[in-house]
């Protein structure tokens, strides 16, 4: 299931110039493949990425399938390399996206703030995994805070999308597209090692686009026309304070209207548990037991991590609830949901880290700690 | 009266930031007057590199992007391999091209990117006051060497065109000075044969190092700026052609 597209308004036919044959299949395929083709039927003109496990099917998949639709694919020296070869595509007005795993992505925060400060739409796949340093290969969520809070230097934001199953993988890439073109900033797709890994029967939609603006501002070559220039340094006194207040002015927008979450039996529940991505598919499964024991129990589920879902979680407390906030993580996202619930009722965490993968029965087991065992 | 000499329109008609005696000024005009002759304003997009010549947008009238230090190679690869019918160029200091960004210079002419790098090396960091640079000359004082660059401990003089012109990926690596006006005329048909280079589909990097003068930095008069520049860093960094893969180009040195 998903909330970001509709699979019965899918549209089977590829649009002109994009030979796209998945378009509309029903297949079995592992998430960075699924991904990969999602991004090719949005219309992706260039991919440059770097290895790194575990999202290498990506690039694998990439080097194979853009060139057979014309478009370029460049594996790239270094991850540095790579989100610039994204900004420069980017600045001609094409669509780019590169993938990479937890320690390349902190090698491209440098390029994710100058594309912020740029104003450049690029869409970055991050398929976590364990962390801090070299980690290891398992799968986490320990970079929310670094897709989050901007990443790299300055005040920037990046609109963070957090799919929780190969389908919405799949949903939610032309989404990402659309919203780094419609805003001009960057998209993060946070996977992780599950979800890049794990194979699930997926249909590749082939969705009607938003109204995009005309990329006006794109290096095309100045002909019959005043230069443009895409920059990020401004030294005039008062200008980058001026810049700063119209990137805030569009986050707050994106604030407003790009929010997406999903919730479950919240109304009535004396506990809401709050996940994200895989973890969200344990704790609906963890939660669905709960109800057959007799706890009423609800669960909250972000899709969007930035914009956070603030009022509706803030919405959903009341005096009568205690808060869970299960992480692959030490704890990350309860920061939010601690301030969008503002001190209103109890916020607990439970999670898991460097790999470690939250089971059904731990998530049951805390539910059951934190409420009043139903009478018999 | 007879008009001998003007301002080619792609240089922007507005006051110099640079410092006086400075080379940028020469190697923007340069360029300029290369997309004129060859008519591809329209079709050009310049990358500006960080150091004193992040500004290169304001006296190049051309679709310009400014990207983080050094990455300009990879930059320029992006846009280049989406928009192959684009002449792409980068404008490129020392510090950027030869220390932070030496990677990515490495690697865009080890794939046999089809780009123009105009290189200017002038021995120092500008920008940020004087420190010294990785074409730094030994003995040479700056705002970080300042008992003179030692060999042991701050390293050799990086030799750019060298180190590139033995791979297969570049096509054309020439070295360049901005010491006197037959000089000057010498580094503008290297620049003009790079970007023709790229505009005949020639596969490759085309490089054309700059030696430019820094007075302010080396604590000079611009006019013994040049004189140094002419005989002591012609010394470490030898003039001339050190790659053409299209000899019969009728370019001469």
């Amino acid at each position: 299931m998903s909330l970001i597209t509709d699979p019965t308004k899918e549209t089977k036919v590829a649009e002109k110039g994009q030979s796209s044959s998945r378009a509309g299949e029903r297949i079995l395929m592992c998430g960075n493949e699924a991904l990969a083709e999602a991004a090719i039927i949005a219309g992706l003109d260039a991919y440059f990425g770097y290895p790194i496990t575990p999202q290498n099917e990506i690039t694998a998949y990439m080097s194979k399938r853009m060139p057979e639709e014309g478009r370029v694919f460049v594996q790239s020296e270094s991850e540095l390399a790579a989100i610039n070869m994204v900004f420069g595509a980017s600045a001609t007005g094409k669509r780019a996206m590169t993938s990479s795993s937890s320690p390349g992505i902190s090698l491209m925060q440098e390029g994710l703030s100058y594309l912020a400060g740029a104003e450049l739409p690029a869409v970055v796949v991050n398929v976590m995994r364990g962390g801090p340093g070299l980690g290891n290969i398992a799968p986490s969520q320990g970079d929310y805070f670094q897709a989050t809070r901007g990443g790299g230097h300055g005040d920037y934001r990046t609109i963070t999308l957090a799919p929780s199953s190969v389908q919405e993988l799949v949903d939610c890439m032309p989404l990402a597209f659309d919203l780094a073109d419609q805003y001009r900033m960057t998209v993060l797709v946070l996977a992780d090692g599950i979800l890049g890994q794990m194979m699930e029967p997926v249909t590749l939609n082939k969705k009607p686009r938003r109204k995009l603006p005309d990329k006006d501002w794109a290096l095309t070559g100045a002909d019959g026309r005043d230069q443009n220039i895409i920059r990020s340094l401004w030294l005039g006194e008062g200008v980058l304070e001026q810049l700063n207040y119209k990137l805030q002015d569009k986050y707050k927008k994106v604030q407003e209207k790009e929010v997406l979450c999903e919730q479950h039996e919240v109304d009535d529940a004396e506990i809401v548990v709050v996940a994200y991505g895989i973890a969200a598919r344990i704790v609906r499964h963890a939660v669905d037991r709960a109800r057959k024991e007799g706890i009423k129990a609800g669960w909250i589920r972000p899709i969007t991590l930035w914009p956070f879902p603030t009022e509706q979680i803030g919405r959903a407390a009341d005096d009568f609830k205690v808060f869970l906030t299960v992480e692959m993580s030490c704890g990350q996202m309860v920061d939010d949901v601690k301030l969008a619930i503002a001190g209103k009722v109890p916020v607990l965490f439970f999670g898991r880290a460097g790999g470690g993968v939250p089971t059904v029965d731990e998530v049951l087991e805390k539910i059951r700690q934190l409420t009043i065992p139903a009478k018999k | 009266m007879k008009t001998v000499f003007e301002r080619t329109p792609t240089l922007k008609d507005c006051v110099t930031h640079y410092c006086p005696g400075c080379g940028h000024g020469i190697a923007h005009r340069l360029i300029a007057e290369t997309i004129d002759e060859l008519s591809i304003r329209g079709r050009t997009i310049g990358i500006a590199p960080v150091g004193c010549a992040v500004l290169a947008y304001d006296y190049l009238d051309v679709d310009m992007v400014e990207v983080a230090h050094g990455r300009a190679p990879a930059v320029a690869t992006g846009m280049k391999r989406t928009n192959p019918d684009k002449i792409i160029f980068s404008y490129q200091g020392d510090g950027d091209l030869a220390s932070i960004g030496a990677a990515e210079i490495l690697h865009a002419a080890h794939r046999g990117e089809q780009i123009t790098v105009v290189f200017i090396n002038n021995a120092v960091y500008g920008m940020t006051g004087g420190q010294m640079a990785p074409t730094t000359v030994l003995g040479q004082t700056t705002a970080t060497t300042q008992q003179g660059r030692k060999a042991i401990g701050q390293g050799y003089p990086l030799q750019v065109c060298e180190l590139l012109a033995v791979l297969p990926g570049t096509i054309y690596i020439e070295r360049c000075a901005l010491s006197n006006p037959a000089q000057v005329r010498k580094a503008k048909k290297a620049i003009k044969h790079a970007f023709e280079l790229q505009l005949n589909g020639v596969e490759g990097l085309s490089l054309v190092e700059v030696l430019s003068p820094c007075p302010t930095y080396w604590r000079m008069t611009p006019a013994k700026a040049m004189e140094w520049l002419e005989n002591e860093m012609t010394k470490v960094f030898p003039l001339g052609r050190l790659k053409d893969v299209t000899p019969d180009a009728g370019h001469e040195i």
